[in-house]
């Protein structure tokens, strides 16, 4: 059966211990901080499932707000007709097909094509929405009622989160999660040993995007009044690749560690300076790619590692590092 | 008739912004997002220049191009020049330098946006009705057309008909061959990356002629200029400019016959139809 290293499941059980722990929050806490605690499980739930695909594949999606928008209008739709878990449900299926849409289109060609078609999403569906509600709805927006509170966003979201990274967990146990690793590794030799390189991003692109609708349709409620710019604003895929990259790709929840700092930051920024907002993204992509660019994690990591290879090549040490 | 050839009026200066692009990334081999970015800079100061000292757009081009050279030029050698030496690969320097451009992106819209604040600006030139085959056009139209033209041609010379074009496209087909025979592989990156640059504020100064522009719009010209280099073939002038020509008459054919709410719909229905069945573009050849 399942073969599962013990330190993978410690982490796996302080994960639910943590999630356990976050999920008294709320009573403890309510208005400005709950609310901040909102979006930073927004971008958690976010940046990890936009990490599941962009960090194994190193294909910069920036399709976020596509999939958000994309949940949101799923709610925005529907409310009226069918409870919210089927909203939930429809934007999965809307999220995931987009995302295999997007991916059958781009990925079987080079990475340049994919950034670029992910780069104007967004807007195209912003654009496509617009019309039709112009020439055919009658109104721009829609509204959402429900009688949800911050508290249920906070618990929808945290609950997100968690279903997000055991997928992201389980997907590494998993031949997917092992092609992946090797075309990461090599895409020449992953196409040798006979991965269908296309069909796997597409997979994950597809879990990825699913994940992120969910997001979407979650938050619609709190907008109340659903607009394409809001429901479709470029923004939300910026943001999440800056956090995700800032805390580092290359394990499960380094995404997380961007998240929290960053989402703190730019709602001082945007509540403060609302000018500034472009110049410190623009600031934070720069500060990535030339001071961290394996992110907070990955730099972290690196260190340690060097720290242990000193280590190592003390004679004391040697044996009990051969395990 | 009257929507081919305000397509193609418009097609004029889009070749010229795509021209820009695939200098930048077919021979530099940066993809530079914030490519629209130096078009809406450049925007700004001819509008600059023509209301605050009355200066002739045209005239203008003798000042923003070779500015935007110099600008272009250090961005080239400071920013992206330890990318390049750092990347171990093709794929590396990708995403390196889309990232970065990003950033560069964000910092020149943010900048722009303290400068001249986010409303939408246009101004007065040559707004004079000129006609063609009975139909009348802004004058502004007409003379943007014919300056792109005329630049595009003086690009065209350069590239096939001097020593250094000949090394810029050498450059493009193969940095390590073109070393073999004693090109400067970094020096001729960083003047076709310049170039480009200056290219890109060319066109600015000559759409800001007869376009509304704001601080914002940089990413949509991005994304028109990629689509339009892509359908042309990476590094190709002839296919960027039937492309750029293909993709302002079928802008304008959604935007005056469906809605102009449409316009980014057309561009993308024209690349998922060059993803799918060109995606070489279109005198491109079949990969083996």
């Amino acid at each position: 059966m399942m073969n599962i290293p013990r330190n993978e499941l410690l982490a796996l059980g302080a994960g639910l211990a943590g999630a356990a722990v976050l999920a008294f929050l709320p009573l403890v806490t309510e208005g400005f901080w709950l609310s901040l605690s909102v979006n930073i499980m927004l971008y958690a739930a976010i940046c990890t499932a936009w990490a599941l695909f962009s960090g194994p594949t190193y294909l910069v999606s920036l399709a976020s707000a596509a999939f958000f928008g994309v949940g949101t209008y799923s709610v925005a739709i529907f409310i009226d007709v069918l409870p919210f878990p089927a909203l939930i449900l429809i934007a999965v299926v809307a999220g995931a097909l987009l995302a295999t849409l997007v991916g059958l289109a781009t990925l079987r060609l080079s990475g340049v094509y994919f950034v670029i078609f992910t780069l104007g999403l967004a807007e195209l569906l912003g654009q496509i929405v617009t019309w039709v509600q112009t020439n055919f709805g009658g109104t721009i927006g829609l509204y959402v009622f429900t009688d949800f509170t911050e508290t249920h966003l906070y618990w929808m979201l945290l609950a997100l989160t968690v279903v997000v990274f055991v997928t992201g967990w389980l997907i590494n146990r998993s031949r997917l999660g092992l092609a992946l690793r090797i075309i990461g590794n090599d895409e020449a030799v992953a196409r040798h040993v006979g991965v269908d390189t296309a069909r796997t991003r597409v997979i994950l692109f597809a879990v990825s995007g699913a994940f992120i609708a969910v997001a979407g349709a979650i938050m619609a409620p709190r907008y109340g009044y659903i607009t394409p710019d809001a429901a479709f604003n470029p923004m939300t895929s910026f943001l999440v690749v800056i956090m995700a990259l800032l805390g580092g790709t290359r394990r499960l929840w380094g995404p997380l560690v961007g998240v929290v700092p960053f989402t703190v930051v730019m709602d001082f920024i945007s509540g403060h300076f609302p000018n500034q907002t472009a110049v410190i993204m623009g600031l934070a992509f720069l500060a990535i790619v030339y001071v961290l660019p394996d992110g907070v994690t990955g730099q972290l990591e690196t260190l340690f590692r060097r720290r242990r290879s000193i280590d190592k090549s003390l004679p004391a040490t040697t044996a009990e590092e051969g395990r | 008739m009257l929507i081919l050839l305000t397509g193609l009026l418009l097609g004029g200066t889009y070749t010229l912004i795509a021209l820009g692009l695939t200098l930048q990334y077919g021979v530099a081999r940066i993809m530079n997002l914030a490519n629209g970015e130096t078009l809406v800079a450049a925007c700004f100061v001819t509008f600059w220049l023509y209301t605050g000292f009355g200066i002739d757009p045209l005239l203008g081009l003798l000042v923003i191009g070779p500015g935007a050279f110099v600008v272009n030029w250090l961005i080239y050698t400071w920013l992206m020049q330890p990318l390049v030496k750092r990347a171990s690969n093709r794929g590396m320097l990708e995403v390196d330098s889309i990232l970065a451009t990003f950033g560069l992106l964000f910092l020149f819209q943010g900048l722009m946006l303290q400068a001249f604040g986010g409303s939408y600006f246009n101004y007065e030139f040559l707004a004079q009705p000129f006609s063609i085959m009975g139909n009348s056009f802004g004058l502004n139209r007409v003379v943007a057309f014919v300056a792109a033209a005329v630049i595009a041609t003086g690009l065209y010379v350069f590239l096939y008909h001097t020593d250094r074009g000949t090394a810029v496209r050498a450059v493009a087909v193969d940095p390590r061959a073109a070393r073999l025979v004693a090109i400067d592989v970094r020096k001729t990156a960083a003047f076709a990356f310049a170039l480009g640059g200056a290219i890109t504020a060319c066109a600015g100064t000559l759409l800001s002629t007869f376009y509304t522009f704001n601080t914002s719009m940089g990413v949509i010209f991005t994304m028109k200029a990629l689509i339009i280099v892509i359908m042309g073939g990476v590094g190709d002038v002839r296919g960027a400019v039937l492309a750029a020509l293909v993709l302002g008459v079928t802008e304008t054919l959604v935007a005056s016959l469906l809605d102009p709410g449409l316009t980014l719909a057309a561009n993308y229905a024209l690349f998922i139809v060059v993803l799918l069945f060109r995606p070489q573009g279109i005198f491109g050849k079949r990969p083996a």
